[in-house]
């Protein structure tokens, strides 16, 4: 049963995706994002990862996105005609394709991988306890970082977007 | 039951979709969603193998990554929106002032 579910929503990011990157219209793109977005946390429901999923959905489908939609009708970028791409932009994307495509192949085709089953205890991925115990004991000094992170990505942002006076 | 591989597959199929994305498209904004786009496949893989693994090294790794997303979207955003407000342009081609 859960396997048809994985197929749905694992086709629906991947649509999702190809919308932002093919759609002229900036906006019809953050939609089609935000549909991923929203797939992507039923995928981490699948992996029995909620709270990330329940994350996934507040932070990016929410909080990112919106900010995203308002600078997006706040810019009101008129959509200017297609330039031609340059050979050496052709030779990066095959390039780097190939390197993705080797490396993904590489690590499918490894013995330790194939056929493994989810061994992962059913109550870890649920537990918040389990969850918070591991932030503020193992990861104590990443989670200090990360705050201090936002507290200057906070004031950078007030920075950077004060009007600046041009005389 | 879905195998490791197949969330390998469809994570490194988001990827290259924003890889391409970022090289092809040449409105910033578009390609700054496709970033987004690249962290989120990869925070999909992080899952899986963190699911497969056993252990909540992997969930606390993308607990991590989704609070330094939100931090990079709010100063990338500024940035774009000082840029407009200097050139009246997002085009990535027109940005070129260091070139020479």
């Amino acid at each position: 049963m859960t396997d048809i579910f994985f197929y749905i929503f694992a086709t629906a990011a991947l649509a999702g995706a190809l919308g932002v990157v093919f759609s002229r219209n900036t906006v019809n793109g953050a939609m089609c994002l935000i549909g991923t977005f929203l797939s992507m946390a039923s995928l981490f429901v699948l992996l029995e990862a909620y709270f990330l999923a329940v994350i996934q959905v507040l932070v990016y489908a929410g909080a990112v996105m919106v900010l995203f939609l308002f600078i997006i009708m706040l810019l009101d970028v008129k959509e200017s005609a297609a330039k031609k791409t340059s050979i050496y932009t052709w030779a990066a994307s095959l390039i780097g394709f190939g390197i993705l495509v080797t490396g993904v192949v590489a690590i499918s085709a490894s013995e330790s991988i194939k056929n493994k089953a989810p061994t992962m205890p059913e109550a870890s991925g649920t537990s918040l306890k389990a969850f918070g115990y591991e932030l503020f004991t193992t990861y104590l000094l990443p989670m200090q970082v990360t705050g201090f992170l936002l507290l200057i990505a906070m004031i950078g942002v007030i920075v950077l977007s004060k009007k600046v006076n041009t005389e | 039951m879905i195998s490791l591989e197949q969330y390998i597959a469809v994570s490194s199929l988001l990827f290259a979709i924003g890889f391409f994305g970022v090289l092809f498209r040449k409105n910033t904004l578009v390609i700054y969603m496709c970033l987004e786009l690249m962290l989120n496949a990869a925070n999909l893989a992080l899952i899986a193998f963190s699911r497969y693994h056993g252990g909540m090294g992997g969930n606390l790794f993308v607990f991590f990554t989704i609070t330094v997303a939100a931090a990079e979207v709010a100063v990338g955003l500024a940035i774009i929106v000082a840029l407009f407000r200097k050139r009246q342009t997002v085009e990535v081609e027109e940005l070129n002032e260091l070139k020479n």
